[in-house]
């Protein structure tokens, strides 16, 4: 039975996607979907609008149901009905394009509500924990605010340590960077580049081809609920093979 | 990203400062209206006045002397208007988040209750009530009445409830997406995120509709002197009936119309102002 704990070690992936298949009706999203992250890889999934980014994404934390095939998330099997979700997304963070902070609580209350509430974290603790990654995203001295009073990098900033506070062992960027001013696009990948200097592993959609190449470990190009084509950065955006993922890149490049 | 609120429910409109202005046009007077009504009250007396002749003592002077009474019918008005509203309140709340609930049995019946009562007349759930409930129950060896106001009140409350039912229900549907899905992601169960995150952004939003169903409810209670309960409304009619004079029938009800504007226009302004107040943010 897939539901019982096989016990991971690093050497293996710590996501594994095997076939995942998930549709919305008659609308097949994903169809086929296989992918390896080892623990400290970065990862960035790129394709056109409506290939089933985010789906995918949010399948790895449970918080989309599939239909067919296999997801482990270090060695436990998401896609089963006695999966514990809430265990399990305690092992992953994950960061939205609209941020979805909770705009009656301050900067530093969002980031502690989970760890303190779930976790059942000491006050005192998290609340050093969260000033600390207040400043890790360099907005120490916002700590008061609210989510309203901060510009839209910020509070994807404050998303992001928001997430880390739960201390996951993987994150998930869903187009973090898709409703933000194109000057604050930087502030935010800056953040999340550190992440992935100091190991975090992440898998990340993204539009922003440069941050892609520049971060990732391996990128894969999705298309109509397909991996189509995935390799190294410097390999994928020079020596593509595929008729699609040229077009794509060359309609983006 | 903050997004308008978007809802299909009516109850819920009045965020809108376009659509907010309706909160004061529920309610039966404005404030120019206000103006008038004293106006007319002066007039009518004066009327009055003239009708009566020397000989019968001064219109002002008979509601002077009636206004310590109505005073006491006028804070039975305002004691079941409390009550209905705390019991509505109450029932209601736990009503909405039955209809919002995870499990479909009960989603169906608190959906079917606040229909029944929403849609059904005042009076008419008044009436059931009064006749309906007992006057009085046995609880162990002593005997508890229940005076027709305390009734009258469980009558009111029903509407109350199914109103307060559907706000609730609104304002948690209104409540964008993404707020859940950033409470399952950090692994909140469906009541903390409940109790943590969606209500405390749920009463911002409901505080101005309850406001004005409140005042909505204040101005219906003289309906319960069709039932026999001795609140404002009935003691005008025996005031008017003991006093026998026809020239008192216009003022008297006039000052009866007072009493309320003087207490609902002040909850209707400082409804408006707390809408503003969160449209600014």
């Amino acid at each position: 039975m897939a539901g019982a704990m096989k016990p991971w070690t690093p050497d293996q992936p710590l996501i594994r996607m095997r076939d995942v298949h998930k549709s919305f009706g008659t609308l097949t999203i994903l169809n086929g979907i296989s992918l390896d992250v080892m623990k400290g890889e970065v990862i960035c999934i790129i394709g056109p609008s409506g290939a089933g980014k985010s789906t995918l994404l949010r399948c790895i934390n449970a918080l989309v149901p599939i239909d067919r095939g296999s997801i482990l998330v270090a060695g436990q099997e998401v896609h089963d009905a006695k999966l514990d979700k809430l265990a399990l997304r305690r092992k992953v963070g994950m960061v939205f394009q609209q941020y979805n902070l909770f705009p009656h609580r301050t900067a530093l209350e969002n980031i502690m509500m989970a760890p303190i509430h779930v976790l059942k974290h000491d006050r005192a603790e998290v609340d050093a924990r969260a000033r600390s990654l207040m400043r890790k995203v360099r907005l120490d001295g916002k700590e008061s605010f609210y989510p309203g009073e901060l510009s839209g990098g910020q509070q994807q900033r404050v998303a992001i340590a928001r997430s880390l506070a739960m201390q996951p062992e993987a994150m998930l960027f869903d187009e973090v960077t898709a409703a933000l001013d194109p000057e604050t696009v930087k502030e935010v990948l800056v953040t999340i580049r550190d992440l992935a200097d100091e190991g975090m592993t992440c898998v990340i959609v993204t539009h922003e081809m440069g941050f892609a190449r520049e971060v990732a470990d391996q990128i894969y190009f999705t298309d109509r609920g397909v991996v189509v084509e995935h390799g190294p950065p410097d390999e994928f955006f020079t020596r593509s093979r595929d008729e699609r993922t040229r077009r794509f890149l060359s309609q983006i490049l | 990203m903050i997004s308008t609120p978007c809802t299909d429910l009516p109850v819920l409109r009045p965020f809108r400062l376009g659509a907010a202005s309706s909160a004061a046009s529920i309610l039966p007077l404005n404030g120019r209206q206000g103006v008038i009504l004293m106006a007319a009250l002066l007039v009518s007396v004066g009327i009055g006045e003239a009708q009566a002749g020397p000989a019968a003592p001064s219109i002002l002077a008979t509601i002077v002397k009636w206004t310590p009474l109505l005073a006491q019918g006028f804070a039975l008005n305002i004691a079941m208007s409390f009550l209905a509203m705390a019991i509505g309140t109450a029932f209601g709340v736990a009503l909405g988040l039955g209809q919002i609930s995870v499990l479909a049995p009960v989603r169906a019946s608190a959906w079917s209750v606040t229909q029944f009562f929403r849609n059904s007349p005042w009076l008419v759930l008044l009436f059931y009530c009064m006749l309906l409930l007992p006057f009085e129950v046995r609880i162990g060896n002593s005997l508890v009445s229940f005076p027709g106001w305390t009734k009258a009140t469980v009558g009111l409350a029903l509407p109350v409830m199914a109103n307060v039912s559907e706000l609730v229900r609104g304002a948690v549907q209104s409540i964008p997406s993404g707020q859940w899905e950033a409470c399952e992601a950090l692994a909140f169960t469906r009541l903390q995120t409940l109790r943590m995150v969606i209500l405390p952004q749920c009463i911002k939003r409901m505080t101005p509709p309850w406001m004005n169903l409140y005042a909505i409810l204040t101005v219906a209670t003289p309906l319960t002197s069709v039932v026999g309960v001795s609140e404002a409304m009935t003691l005008t009619g025996d005031i008017l009936s003991s006093e026998g004079r026809t020239e008192l029938l216009v003022p008297m009800y006039l000052y009866l119309l007072l009493w309320f504007f003087a207490y609902c226009y002040p909850i209707a302004l400082a409804t408006l102002a707390i809408e503003r107040r969160f449209q600014v943010r």
